[in-house]
């Protein structure tokens, strides 16, 4: 099986299809995990604030909140892709394409991001804010410099764990024509009867699922 | 020792229908290190955090160098806390930041510039005794050094009041002596105004010049450490229980409290030399305080005595009560003498 004819197809393979889906994978993971941490831990700070005993309880907000996120964490993510087609065309201009993938992927990302977020700051000792209040640290600055700060380890682990959760959700982009490891695999893979890809394809997304939980877990260690 | 610096009129606090402070009255004079007591539930540490406005009071007043704290809002509320530094039986200091930067945390927070956190850091962990710990994280030190740090970290805004909720209560015996010692040097050397929530007693009569005993969100009993512990009030027996001690059910117990003056005179020896009666001791205790010793016998005498040495005792201004054996443990007097 593994003889000169493989390799020399396999070659042929890499460089023309595979190869090239690998960086359209991670353009679009990157970019998807960038815009929806940011998004994510803004709304986080929301969320945080809001709840019933956050900072700042606020209970009409954090109910408006807590119903978005739900909302868009409902969808089934291949769903959402299709279902904001307007409001992607509206936005990137196109319905297809990687840059038509990345915005739906983001909104997806986001609420997921902001639900671990919180999770982890509301585990952040009760104590510790009580003691930041009483030398008469700012709601704000009891986020950045006491909250965040000591969560600073979980929040490398919990968004390695949305990044994995993204990679994974990437590979739906073909749906719109993104291309990708994970369009690779369905259409010149599975669907072409072509095993050398798809199975080329499913390692090298079980490679990466592997590179970013060790890049994750060796920033946890260190920080 | 000066004026009052903090002052509750009829402070009262719900918690929805749980009333847990009830008409608190009280006044804490400048310089002092006043003692909050009671059983958990009392209402204590509510109180403390009332005093810096971590907690908010329904009604009454409570003022705190003539400022009513309840009607500082947003920034002159936090302004306010720097002026009352507080420090926790868990000490509440942040695990990734070295001892440096937890003392330095409140100083950020405000803005200090890096020259003048420089200094103030080096100075406090000197006076906590940390300079070889400068820059270890918490889970490297024992429970005595973070709290140490708690406190570097509650001086650094020099503070004219510092509030202890349970400082000692999370340390072995000779640790919280220590920290106590630190308070108390502390209090003399900066004359820093301190309230200590605690319930233990060693604490108390180590530390304390007036206390505060808190029964169901109410002040059962305030005033100096010794007058309480030597009129042991109902309220004090109710938090200590009495002690069990093991009386002969023949004769007369006699519980003869010695004050700080009668403390060096052998007051006992001289009573049975003068009234020529024959008694046994069946118990007694002494207790250090901070600046004198209190101390209680317990003598056993015949019935017919009574009256002689009861009136020999009055006589000579020394305290005293008839305990039995039945009544010492339930915690409870037949008669008492003064």
């Amino acid at each position: 099986m593994l003889s000169e004819v493989f390799w020399a197809n396999w070659w042929r393979y890499f460089a023309g299809i595979i190869g090239p889906s690998i960086f359209s994978t991670l353009r679009m993971l990157v970019a998807t995990m960038i815009i929806a941490f940011i998004c994510g831990f803004l709304l986080s700070i929301a969320l945080i604030m809001s709840r019933h005993d956050g900072l700042k309880p606020n209970r009409n907000v954090y109910r408006v909140l807590d119903f978005f996120v739900n909302s868009i964490r409902s969808f089934p993510i291949i769903i959402l892709i299709v279902a904001i087609s307007p409001i992607t065309r509206a936005v990137v201009g196109t319905t297809i394409g990687e840059n038509a993938a990345i915005l739906p992927l983001a909104i997806a990302a986001t609420p997921f991001l902001a639900r671990i977020l919180e999770n982890i700051f509301i585990e952040v000792d009760r104590q510790l804010i009580e003691a930041a209040r009483s030398f008469g640290a700012s709601n704000l600055q009891i986020f950045f410099k006491v909250i965040v700060k000591e969560s600073v380890p979980s929040i490398v682990s919990g968004t390695t764990l949305a990044t994995i959760t993204y990679l994974s959700a990437t590979t739906l982009a073909g749906a719109v024509g993104a291309g990708g490891l994970g369009a690779v695999a369905l259409n010149y893979g599975y669907q072409s009867f072509n095993n050398t890809i798809l199975y080329t394809a499913v390692l090298i997304i079980f490679l990466l699922v592997i590179l970013i939980q060790g890049a994750g877990d060796y920033l946890y260690r260190r920080l | 020792m000066g004026a009052a610096v903090i002052t509750i009129k009829n402070l009262r606090k719900n918690f929805g229908s749980l009333n847990v402070l009830k008409d608190i009255s009280l006044e804490i004079r400048a310089g002092v290190i006043y003692g909050l007591v009671g059983r958990s539930g009392a209402g204590k540490s509510t109180l403390l955090r009332c005093i810096n406005g971590l907690e908010g009071y329904d009604e009454g007043l409570l003022t705190v160098d003539g400022i009513e704290v309840q009607s500082l809002k947003q920034k002159s509320a936090r302004e306010f806390k720097k002026e009352i530094g507080m420090i926790f039986q868990q000490f509440s200091l942040l695990s990734r930041l070295d001892v440096y930067e937890n003392i330095a945390l409140p100083m950020r927070c405000w803005k200090y510039r890096n020259t003048e956190i420089d200094k103030k850091v080096k100075g406090l962990v000197e006076v906590v005794g940390l300079q070889d710990k400068l820059h270890a994280r918490p889970s490297e030190l024992s429970g005595g050094q973070k709290q140490r740090v708690a406190i570097a970290r509650a001086l650094s805004m020099n503070p004219k009041i510092l509030l202890c909720d349970e400082a000692t209560s999370a340390l072995d015996p000779k640790t919280a002596a220590s920290i106590i010692s630190l308070l108390i040097e502390i209090n003399k050397r900066l004359g820093i105004t301190i309230v200590v929530v605690t319930h233990q007693m060693s604490v108390l009569k180590s530390s304390c010049t007036e206390i505060s005993i808190l029964e169901n969100g109410r002040i059962a009993e305030k005033g100096s450490v010794e007058e309480i512990f030597l009129r042991q009030p109902q309220a004090l027996t109710n938090l200590i229980g009495e002690k069990d001690h093991f009386l002969p059910d023949k004769g007369c117990n006699i519980k003869i409290l010695l004050s700080q003056e009668l403390y060096d005179r052998p007051i006992i020896i001289q009573m049975a030399r003068e009234l020529e009666i024959d008694f046994l001791i069946v118990g007694g205790e002494l207790d250090r305080f901070r600046e004198s010793t209190l101390g209680s016998v317990i003598i056993n005498i015949p019935e017919n005595d009574l009256s002689q040495v009861g009136s020999y005792l009055t006589g000579r201004n020394v305290s005293w009560k008839q305990v039995s054996s039945i009544e010492c443990r339930q915690g409870s007097y037949l008669q008492e003498g003064e």
